[in-house]
């Protein structure tokens, strides 16, 4: 599988290294989904950088995948879509309608941390 | 041939007979009877003779084969009465007892049905084997045999059928009588802990029971843990949405929890609108969540976290 997942407190990080089929983003949801219950995770952190194409499938994947995510109590948030895909994305309409997006990982993270507020609170 | 088929002549039964003296009097019953006298007359061969079949189709493989011996003992007999007597009510209840007890050891269907119509074949063969002297009467033989062999295979399947069905109506309502307690935490906080599965009447149900609970606890907040549901179709979670709909009207909101994975992605996929649902991943987190929204811990629901950007 061409993408690690690793785990950052509450938080899990997907970084995805190189293109994907198609039966690999469906597994990339199925581990996620997973582990956000094993683990207890509040968020994910999904690293799109190394994707050089975002095709519909893919893009109804990462939505299933947010979407699915957050029945099971996490928040999702996309990190690193390169110049390209976006202008590409933007001219196909392609519908990414729930997905939060960041510029970067320490970006992400803090939406993460305003978007799961209830622990911040626990902590604090 | 040069009878009817459902009607052998009444001179027919006792003319000419192959090696076996006349018997009783004419028409079908007569030839039943003989028929029936016959297969007692075999009983040992064509019982081992099937037997040795049931094993060969490796039906009934959960038995061993002395189980299937004493069984096949047990239906042969019955079966050779039921083709003499013409009632099949006898046999009826001894393929209800059958079934009974066979259905919890995880017999099939198929291998009911298989072994029934086994017997018949065997039995057929043996009469072919024997009237093949006499092509009139194995037409006249087989005319009275096959009716009454089929009205017993029809009979043992529908009764097994009967008999499955019985046992897994049983198990529902089982299910359904498992009740679904609306539990308080504390004061405006409720729980709602489902087990087991969801159909659209035990959703029903459920909303019902909740709504009340909300009335009379005058609950702020409900939280529904489906951790116990296994699965859910599109009508159960339209079902869960509405409930959650229902509840915000009466003035309780509600957080899900326990959401397996299967199910987060049954819902994803059915694009159920869960847009109105705030769903938490486990019972503890969604009770801390409760808690925060009933106002327990002395934490609003205001911004605490200043440094963030958008």
């Amino acid at each position: 599988m061409s993408v690690a997942i690793l785990r950052q407190g509450a938080y899990l990080i997907a970084s995805i290294r190189s293109d994907l089929s198609d039966s690999e983003v469906i597994q990339l949801r199925h581990e996620l989904s997973e582990l956000v219950g094993s683990y207890r995770t509040r968020g994910i952190v999904i690293d799109v950088a190394a994707l050089e194409v975002i095709d519909s499938f893919v893009a109804r994947s990462m939505r299933s995948i947010v979407l699915t995510a957050k029945l099971r109590g996490a928040e999702t948030v996309i990190i690193g879509i390169q110049p390209d895909v976006a202008i590409a994305i933007v001219q196909f309409h392609l519908n990414l309608e729930p997905l939060r997006v960041a510029l970067d990982l320490d970006a992400a993270i803090t939406l993460l941390d305003r978007m799961t507020r209830r622990d911040a609170e626990d902590g604090g | 041939m040069d009878q009817e088929p459902d009607r052998p002549a009444s001179d027919g039964g006792s003319a000419q007979r192959a090696g076996r003296p006349p018997e009783g009097s004419d028409g079908a019953d007569s030839l039943l009877l003989e028929l029936v006298a016959y297969l007692r007359d075999q009983r040992t061969e064509l019982r081992e003779e099937w037997a040795r079949r049931i094993s060969e189709a490796e039906l009934l493989s959960v038995m061993s084969d002395e189980e299937i011996f004493s069984e096949a003992t047990e239906v042969y007999d019955n079966y050779v009465d039921a083709l003499g007597t013409g009632s099949i009510e006898a046999l009826q209840t001894y393929a209800r007892e059958l079934s009974e007890r066979i259905i919890p050891r995880g017999v099939e269907t198929h291998e009911v049905l298989g072994i029934v119509l086994l017997l018949r074949d065997v039995l057929a063969r043996s009469l072919f084997a024997n009237y093949q002297d006499d092509l009139k009467l194995l037409n006249r033989i087989l005319d009275a045999y096959e009716p009454a062999a089929n009205r017993i295979a029809v009979t043992v399947g529908v009764s097994f059928v009967e008999e499955r069905e019985r046992v897994i109506h049983d198990q529902q309502e089982a299910l359904r009588e498992l009740s679904t307690p609306v539990l308080q935490l504390r004061e405006r906080l409720l729980i709602l802990p489902v087990i087991g599965m969801l159909d659209s009447s035990r959703a029903r149900q459920l909303t019902e029971q909740l709504l009340g609970a909300i009335q009379q606890k005058r609950a702020t907040v409900v939280v529904i843990d489906i951790t116990g549901v296994a699965t859910i179709d599109r009508t159960v979670a339209n079902h869960l949405v509405q409930t959650v709909e229902a509840s915000r009207l009466m003035g309780a909101s509600t957080i899900l929890t326990g959401l397996s994975s299967e199910i987060a992605q049954t819902l994803v996929d059915l694009d159920v609108d869960l847009g109105m649902m705030k769903t938490v991943g486990d019972l503890q987190g969604g009770i801390e969540e409760a808690e925060r929204l009933a106002g327990y811990r002395g934490a609003d629901a205001s911004d605490s976290m200043g440094h963030v950007e958008s």
